[in-house]
């Protein structure tokens, strides 16, 4: 009995996987030419004017960009150094981990896209609003 | 709004690979340099997923094994109380790995009835990403990374409630 549960479960199991296969290829594919092709200068060209567009372009950017969020950091530490401000660097790496447009047509597919489309966007605007808070208590707090 | 079918299975999968397959053969002609570096950074990506492929596939194989025969878990469901918003957010911040191996596992639980908040926070809160926080402290300093976690706590939160209420239930 517990056996034929386990068989069953290892089928559904196999079944859901085999479907999330394609989706899979796709995105890791997605991601290494995002890797290999992302703009970072241009973006980074038209920052500085104001926190606002400073915040959207870090979040832009952030969205666009995949890979380990310990890249984000490196970026984001050496756009500081470069004078790039610390929204538009806080905005990229909310924005890295919780936008990833490269993901999106997986998560459509997968969750269906009322709900990605919903949390891509609610994750740009809060990387933007979640910088400029962040920035906002680092400042007071001196 | 198309929704996924039950268990994600769907042809749109298949679609989506033979476009990126297709976008690869257009850069490959356009840029053969490119399409080559993306190609072998795509392996490296692929070797660096199988341990995380491999848990997932853990996850589902004991979620499929304890649910068998049980179409909702109606106490996860649209009755998400604290316990359930507090479970998905700490699991969000304790999940490892990127984040695409996990879509499959996520759309079991929701085909299952988890309420669409209770995913929305989970991914949120995988923001937080525990391992890298000494890595952040160095670059942006302890008080930088406290502030931006507890911001992050906080909208995995907001996520969660503006998402579940915009998405209708399965």
């Amino acid at each position: 009995m517990k056996s034929a549960r386990l068989k069953t479960a290892f089928r559904r199991t196999l079944r859901s996987f085999g479907a999330m296969t394609p989706i899979l290829l796709g995105v890791l594919l997605l991601t290494a030419l995002a890797l290999e092709s992302l703009p970072v200068a241009w973006m980074t060209a038209w920052m500085g004017y104001s926190p606002i567009v400073d915040a959207v372009l870090g979040a832009g950017l952030g969205s666009v960009s995949t890979g380990n969020p310990a890249a984000s950091y490196l970026l984001a530490g050496e756009l500081l150094a470069a004078g790039v401000s610390l929204t538009a660097a806080t905005a990229l790496i909310v924005s890295w981990v919780t936008v990833g447009l490269v993901q999106l047509p997986a998560e459509a597919l997968m969750l269906g896209w009322r709900f990605a489309l919903l949390r891509a966007l609610f994750c740009f605007v809060s990387a933007v609003v979640a910088a400029l808070i962040v920035v906002s208590l680092l400042a007071v707090a001196g | 709004m198309s929704q996924p079918r039950r268990n994600g299975r769907s042809a749109g999968g298949w679609w989506f690979l033979l476009l990126v397959l297709l976008a690869y053969a257009v850069v490959g002609v356009g840029e053969p340099d490119v399409a080559h570096r993306a190609l072998a950074t795509f392996g490296k990506l692929f070797v660096g997923l199988v341990p995380a492929l491999l848990l997932v596939f853990a996850f589902m194989l004991v979620l499929n094994w304890a649910f068998e025969g049980k179409e909702n878990l109606p106490e996860l469901g649209s009755r998400a109380g604290v316990r359930e918003w507090v479970l998905a957010i700490a699991a969000g911040v304790l999940s490892v790995g990127p984040l695409y191996p996990w879509y499959g596992l996520l759309a079991q639980l929701r085909a299952r009835g988890i309420h669409s908040g209770l995913i929305a926070a989970f991914l949120y809160a995988r923001a937080i990403k525990l391992p890298l926080l000494p890595l952040m402290v160095h670059y942006f300093g302890l008080a930088y990374t406290v502030v931006l976690s507890l911001v992050l706590l906080t909208f995995s939160l907001v996520s969660g409630w503006i998402v579940g209420r915009l998405t209708p239930q399965d």
